[in-house]
């Protein structure tokens, strides 16, 4: 991947200046070629990774696995925007291997996504079956450790 | 019991690192965020990790030959070979050794006659002297100049050499400067050493980590083969500094002498890290290129960084340090680094701490991630304001 765009994986916060520095550029060669990640797709945007648990004691991820029987003529694709469209759906992909779609779910309980499973997901029309996985702990997320920052074990000066 | 009397009159009179007195002082306080470190940040990549685990679930924990697995030596033959140009016997040419610095301490001990002199350029890594001076040598320092980027100049060597100019060491990459030496300045230097009996002790350690060019080994200039100590290892190339695992390489006469005391002393460096570093050699370069093209993004974030502050630093083309000068405070080296510490709280390590020459310039070494390279900015650029009231 190009550095620029693993800088800016890493820390989204850095200036067109710092980066410029750091990868030996203009500030306008590297304001011009996010403005090119974005208008291709490439950037979707700049984000904040969040530690859910820190500030909300009662936060629950389950990854639900949906068979689905594909429609003629569209596949996978009505049935994978038609899950796409709820609010508490965070990811949506289509698998290969043994089921269809991963769709990834945020809610306050267990209750809540086994319901929104029930009531919502397995209901639909071509939803062949589902199987519902909650998160128990996470330990890294796009790249950064989650549980337990990982010490500097190195002595101060050396 | 009176020790004092049972110590040696040499070893009391070794002056304790300036490094080590920093350090006592940092590691006492809380939230110090540091920018002092002289290794790697990266983890051992892993399928060196993994292998030496493999080793040691199949028991292969024994002693390895004294000068090292002949295995080990034919990877550290080809890497010299392939990297530097240099060519070496590996049955008889190259010694393994717990650490790089090991090798200079064998090197030093092989070469010295009481009151023979040995050059060391500085600033420079604190090792050379206790050692000569325990080898019962007299170091001499070369003060090397900012304007040249810390580089030995052929001046300064002719100047220093005596009737008893024994050795030189030869610290590049630098550590502290981050200076190198390209090959047109090795010629210099190779040019005053060709007529004379003195031998290199070239301390290549970081030569995997530059920027912009690849390392020049002196012993692969015309003529200096015959009288290098070339001394490298795994610490800063391979993020391996905890396994203890370095090398020389050199003529046969001064290898097997070398190799002599390390049998004696140290009968043969880790027989896992031994295994481990073979893997290194085989397998890694990529790592060591991915290694590398952060640490210069580091390295010009940091030098531009400071260099705005208006502390001038020039730009180091190798090891993983920057050199800025703290004149314009008006402050020692000892003065801004205590101060810096005690008010933000950040810790970099005072430039004389490698040598009178480093008076008035700071260690700032960039092997952190940038989020912490820019926090530790941040509160520099404070200090710097604040001072400037």
């Amino acid at each position: 991947m190009d550095k620029l765009l693993s800088l800016l994986e890493e820390n989204s916060r850095l200036t067109n200046a710092q980066l410029a520095t750091m990868l030996n550029t203009t500030e306008d060669a590297v304001a011009k070629q996010i403005q090119e990640y974005e208008q291709a797709g490439i950037i979707k945007g700049f984000t904040a990774i969040i530690d859910r648990e820190k500030i909300d004691k009662e936060y629950v991820v389950a990854i639900i696995e949906l068979s689905v029987t594909p429609k003629q003529n569209y596949g996978f694709e009505e049935i994978a925007k038609t899950v796409a469209e709820y609010e508490e759906v965070e990811s949506v992909y289509l698998m290969s291997g043994t089921y269809d779609l991963a769709v990834i779910v945020n809610g306050k309980t267990f209750k809540d996504i086994a319901l929104f499973v029930a009531k919502r997901l397995s209901t639909l029309e071509s939803v062949v079956s589902t199987a519902t996985h909650f998160l128990l702990s996470k330990y890294k997320e796009k790249g950064f450790i989650i549980a337990g920052d990982e010490e500097d074990e190195r002595r101060v000066i050396s | 019991m009176d020790y004092n009397k049972v110590l040696s009159d040499k070893v009391k009179s070794i002056k304790p690192s300036g490094i080590r007195k920093f350090f006592d002082i940092a590691s006492e306080m809380d939230n110090v965020i540091s920018l002092g470190v002289g290794e790697p940040d990266f983890k051992t990549p892993y399928s060196i990790r993994q292998e030496a685990i493999e080793t040691l679930s199949k028991g292969r924990t024994k002693y390895s030959a004294n000068a090292g697995l002949l295995e080990l030596r034919e990877e550290i033959a080809r890497f010299l070979d392939r990297k530097y140009n240099i060519k070496y016997d590996a049955k008889k040419g190259i010694l393994v050794t717990v650490g790089g610095s090991e090798a200079i301490d064998l090197a030093i001990r092989a070469l010295v006659n009481i009151g023979d002199e040995v050059l060391i350029p500085e600033p420079s890594f604190v090792c050379y002297t206790p050692m000569v001076e325990l080898a019962h040598g007299v170091p001499v320092p070369i003060r090397t100049k900012e304007e040249n980027h810390f580089r030995l100049t052929k001046q300064e060597l002719l100047e220093s050499i005596t009737d008893k100019t024994k050795a030189i060491i030869l610290p590049y990459p630098n550590n502290p400067t981050g200076g190198i030496m390209k090959k047109e300045h090795l010629e210099e230097i190779a040019e005053v050493l060709r007529e004379k009996d003195i031998i290199v002790i070239s301390d290549e350690i970081y030569s995997e980590l530059t920027y912009g060019q690849k390392h020049v080994s002196i012993a692969s200039i015309d003529g200096m083969w015959e009288r290098t100590i070339v001394i490298n290892g795994f610490s800063k190339a391979y993020s391996m500094t905890g396994w203890r695992l370095g090398f020389c390489a050199g003529p046969i006469e001064l290898i097997s002498q070398m190799t002599k005391i390390h049998q004696f002393a140290i009968m043969c460096a880790p027989t896992t890290s031994q295994y481990a570093a073979v893997e290194a050699l085989r397998n890694c370069d990529e790592s060591i290129n991915a290694m590398v093209a952060e640490y210069d993004v580091r390295r010009r974030l940091v030098v531009d960084s400071f260099n705005k502050l208006g502390l001038h630093c020039f730009e180091p083309e190798g090891a993983f340090y920057v050199f800025p000068s703290i004149k314009s405070t008006g402050m020692t080296s000892e003065e801004f680094c205590e101060k810096l510490l005690y008010s933000q709280r950040v810790a970099v390590v005072p430039g004389n701490a490698f040598g009178d020459s480093g008076e008035g310039f700071i260690r700032v070494s960039y092997s952190y991630s940038v989020k912490h390279l820019l926090e530790a900015l941040r509160r520099i650029e404070i200090f710097i304001k604040e001072n400037e009231k």
